[in-house]
């Protein structure tokens, strides 16, 4: 009776064979490597800069293990950690240019695994050494200004129409003052008539003799500030992007803050530095030849090939201004990008493109940039400047508003990254850094050397007393642990998941369960067996019985891991998921692989006597 | 089988827990805990040196930033300097100005690690944790109420936050640092002794739903303690195999959440028969609580 069919044997030793080829990726070695990325994309890692740094290690007598050049950013394998921090201080002093150089370690992985999938653990900053950083999104302030311009533009409006009006603007309101109950209504009626978006209504709207009072309603609140975050992190991306790290993570973490975490990186000044630039863009026209140099300025294309133009001085609008870009293609599938403006935008644009139809509008991008250089005492000086450069320069076709959108553009490709740089260009709220943490190179392996040595001390100890405890049970259960082990690390491994120190924590209380799991079903078998039921049956009972037991505990176990997944922040979350993942496996090894195994073991004879 | 007279000790057991509780809450409430600079946010740096290092040559360089006030001292050896200090609210004064004038001055080993945090940030987080604590006992007692029986939930729930208040207890006492990864700790402790409890509860119910096993509550409870007394060492003592191989080898970032982790395996094991036992005796738990069983997976699973 206690005996699998052939087809749960293998279908076992099937998922078991599978876990075994995800997990594998992982015992390969790594490789020390450095990542050399140019800060600013646009440049290019030449040959020359690459023989120069093969040549500079050389004579330092650092064996470079092999060179490769991807994506502008160049990988270079070396032999060991200390020969990978000595080329990094030697590199660093290398080149005035503005370029970041990252530790990595580089897999070597053989190609069979790489081609179906397989890949290693990435391995989180506090066991890879790296920089995190959390950044918080200035809602407030987003939201007032933002208040506070509508404030301005409506009075404006009302002017315009003929009633006077004063506003004033406090943290989250605005009030608006009229001469008479009048022109109060008539800017209600005109107030009501304009208030709706998508989702609803944007004002909470409260009238008080001649003043009216403006509030953002809640769920408009929250769509802005969303929508801002959004498009930080768009910015943020971008950013980190041409850090050229291997493995980057910029995520949103809550309403309002963004984590950015670069593994390997080791210079915090100088990636935040570019993580915290503040771009932006002007819309200014293109100057007329006739005008004078007083009042334009040259220009070169961010695109070399397509070389400089004059603008004028006054600008129309900034970056400020742009609510939303988006690629798209036109009636005749030719790409375009579609702009909006906010109304105060749109005036401006209106204003300027009125009687100049024909004419170009430039759009320029405005970098924050530092340069590194040796004064005359040979002294490293850094230095901020503003790196302004044309990103579009297109004619005006009609007068334009709020919405207005880019055509004659060369493909799609050239559309979506115009719109990326327009939206990425300036960030949408401001933002601070509110954590940052540097983790080095030599704690990051330290970690992972004693994480890993305590864990097998903890396996062998648990092995070694299983053994003692329940002899070829205590077999079974420890194969199954193995298994455990194995399983975890594939399907984190498959799924890309990212291992930290709680995340190891989170794997040793697995072990934990798992074994608890067995010791239930053995504890059960024992007392069956003192019944005085036979040894077949006894085994039989032992894991029915212990079925429900162990589901519950590992039912509630799982929810509070869910729970602190959902509520928890990074290293918490990291505990979560393999804690997560672990008893799930753990309920598949702990039955079923153990089952299997004594199965194997007494299923098939007859057992005289049996001791657990 | 063992035949440890359990329920005769029960009301010792709850005395003893009572003054343990007692002792924490009153430490808790006026002592504090040791919160980590991830719950009080500020500046923490780890550095380096390659011989001894010298605390008064930092503590002079330092001592030029103004409006702070630093801590300098050794960390696990003489060559490593660990320098603190809280921050204003906008941190004008952050690892990069010490690490900077260390640099200046030309004494600046090898910068280990790193860390400045927001004050801010550390209160969300303190907030968070307690809250996910609450969510997650609040889920769990859904759960026991709808599988077992709500009394089952109370003993439960009351194991789990003797547990949690003795953990934050001793760490209050012996002023243990608290930061992130002891939350985490007691976060799984939560976990931990959520499975014993159900252990025993599961076995309880087994026990007075079975037509055979006759006697009162109170002996029906203490059989079922004697049933699963060694299953609760056995597991308890495997965890801990584990857990002291990473309390010893895992190193300093380990060592706090091994620690709680520990004490969480022990207390949760005592709680699940001390505790979850006192709540159903004084709750006079009795066959007819269990008039209407829930489903039983066992009768419907069949794996030969």
């Amino acid at each position: 009776m206690n005996q699998f069919k052939i087809w749960q044997y293998s279908l076992i030793a099937s998922v078991l064979f599978v876990g075994v080829i995800f997990a594998l990726p992982n015992i390969f070695p790594s490789k020390p490597a450095l990542q050399i990325a140019l800060g600013n994309s646009s440049d290019e890692i030449n040959s020359n800069l690459i023989s120069n740094i093969e040549k500079t290690l050389n004579e330092e007598g650092i064996l470079v293990d092999s060179l490769e050049l991807e994506d502008n950013s160049l990988t270079i394998v070396l032999e060991s950690v200390d020969d990978q921090l000595s080329s990094r201080r030697i590199l660093s002093n290398f080149s005035d240019g503005d370029y970041i150089i990252a530790l990595k370690s580089e897999p070597s992985t053989p190609k069979w695994l790489r081609e179906i999938g397989a890949k290693p653990l990435n391995l989180g900053l506090d066991l890879a050494g790296g920089i995190h950083f959390l950044l918080e999104v200035d809602t407030a302030r987003y939201s007032e200004e933002r208040l506070s311009s509508e404030g301005a533009s409506l009075v404006e409006e009302f002017t315009k129409q003929g009633f006077f009006s004063s506003y004033q603007s406090t943290g989250d309101t605005i009030d608006l003052s009229f001469n008479s109950e009048t022109d109060a209504d008539s800017a209600i009626k005109y107030v009501n008539e304009n208030n709706f978006t998508t989702s609803g209504s944007k004002y909470n709207v409260t009238v008080d003799g001649t003043n009216i009072n403006l509030q953002y309603t809640d769920n408009y609140l929250s769509e802005i500030i969303d929508y801002a975050v959004e498009q930080n992190l768009v910015a943020l991306r971008n950013r980190v992007n041409e850090l050229g790290v291997s493995e980057p993570i910029v995520q949103r973490e809550g309403k309002g803050r963004i984590v950015v975490e670069l593994p390997g990186v080791q210079d915090s000044a100088s990636a935040k530095k570019i993580i915290g630039k503040t771009a932006n863009l002007e819309f200014r026209l293109e100057a007329r030849n006739s005008d004078s140099f007083l009042r334009k300025e040259k220009f070169q294309y961010k695109n070399p090939l397509q070389g400089s133009a004059f603008l004028e001085k006054v600008i129309v609008l900034s970056g400020d201004n742009v609510t939303n870009a988006q690629s798209s293609f036109d009636e005749n599938g030719r790409p375009q990008v579609n702009i909006n403006l906010d109304i105060e935008g749109g005036r401006a644009m209106q204003k300027a493109t009125t009687g100049n139809i024909g004419r170009r509008l430039g759009v320029i991008l405005v970098e924050e940039k530092t340069k590194t250089f040796f004064d005359e005492e040979n002294n490293v000086v850094q230095e901020s400047f503003l790196e302004k450069s044309i990103i579009s320069n297109a004619t005006i076709q009609a007068v334009l508003g709020t919405s207005f959108r880019i055509t004659g553009l060369t493909g799609p490709n050239e559309a979506s990254e115009l719109a990326l740089l327009l939206r990425a260009g300036a960030l949408a709220a401001p933002m601070k850094f509110v954590e940052e943490q540097t983790i080095g190179p030599t704690l990051g392996k330290e970690n992972i050397d004693k994480g890993v040595t305590s864990i097998i001390i903890g396996f062998i100890l648990v092995f070694i007393f299983m053994l003692l405890r329940y002899r070829l049970f205590g077999l079974s259960a420890n194969f199954a642990l193995i298994c455990n082990l194995i399983l975890v690390t594939s399907i984190m491994s498959a799924v890309g998941g990212t291992l930290t120190l709680p995340g190891i924590a989170g794997i040793v209380l697995t072990v934990g369960m798992a074994v608890d799991a067995n010791v239930l079903i053995f504890a059960r078998i024992s007392e069956e067996l003192k019944n005085n039921i036979e040894p077949q049956s006894a085994i039989k009972n032992g894991f029915s019985k212990a079925f429900s037991t162990i589901m519950d505990a590992n039912i509630t176990t799982l929810i509070v891991a869910l729970i602190l997944y959902a509520i928890g922040t990074g290293p918490i979350k990291g505990f979560a998921v393999t804690l997560s993942i672990g008893i799930v496996t753990s309920i598949f090894t702990a039955i079923l692989v153990t089952r299997s195994l004594v199965n194997f073991i007494y299923g098939y004879r007859t057992i005289s006597e049996l001791k657990i | 089988m063992m035949n440890i007279p359990f329920t005769k000790y029960n009301t010792l057991g709850l005395l003893i827990s009572s003054i343990i509780l007692l002792v924490s809450i009153t430490s808790i409430f006026f002592k504090g805990l040791n919160y980590g600079l991830d719950f009080t946010g500020g500046v923490s740096i780890e550095i380096k040196y390659k011989e001894r290092a010298d605390l008064e040559r930092i503590r002079n360089s330092i001592s030029k930033i103004e409006d702070a006030n630093f801590l300098v001292l050794n960390f696990g050896s003489d060559e490593n300097v660990l320098v603190k200090f809280q921050s204003d609210e906008e941190l004008n004064i952050n690892a990069d100005t010490v690490i900077n004038i260390l640099d200046d001055d030309d004494y600046l080993g090898e910068v280990v690690k790193s860390e400045t945090i927001f004050p801010q940030i550390g209160e969300e987080l303190r907030d968070k944790g307690g809250i996910a604590v609450l969510v997650a006992i609040f889920a769990i007692l859904i759960y026991i109420i709808f599988r077992f029986q709500i009394k089952f939930g109370y003993g439960a729930i009351a194991a789990l936050i003797h547990d949690v208040v003795i953990i934050l207890g001793v760490f209050s006492i012996f002023n243990l640092n608290f930061d992130l990864s002891v939350l985490a700790a007691i976060l799984a402790i939560v976990g931990y002794s959520l499975n014993d409890s159900i252990v025993v509860s599961d076995r309880i119910r087994e026990n007075f739903l079975d037509p055979n096993s006759k006697g009162s509550p109170d002996v029906l409870i203490n059989k079922s303690l004697n049933q699963v007394f060694a299953r609760t060492i056995i597991t308890s003592f495997t965890t801990l195999l584990v857990l002291m191989a990473l309390l010893f080898a895992g190193g300093a970032a380990l060592y706090n959440f091994s620690l709680a982790l520990s004490l969480g395996v022990v207390i949760g094991s005592y709680s699940s028969i001390v505790i979850v036992v006192g709540v159903l005796l004084k709750l006079n738990l009795s066959n007819k609580d269990m008039e209407k069983p829930k489903n039983e997976p066992e009768e419907s699973y069949s794996l030969d």
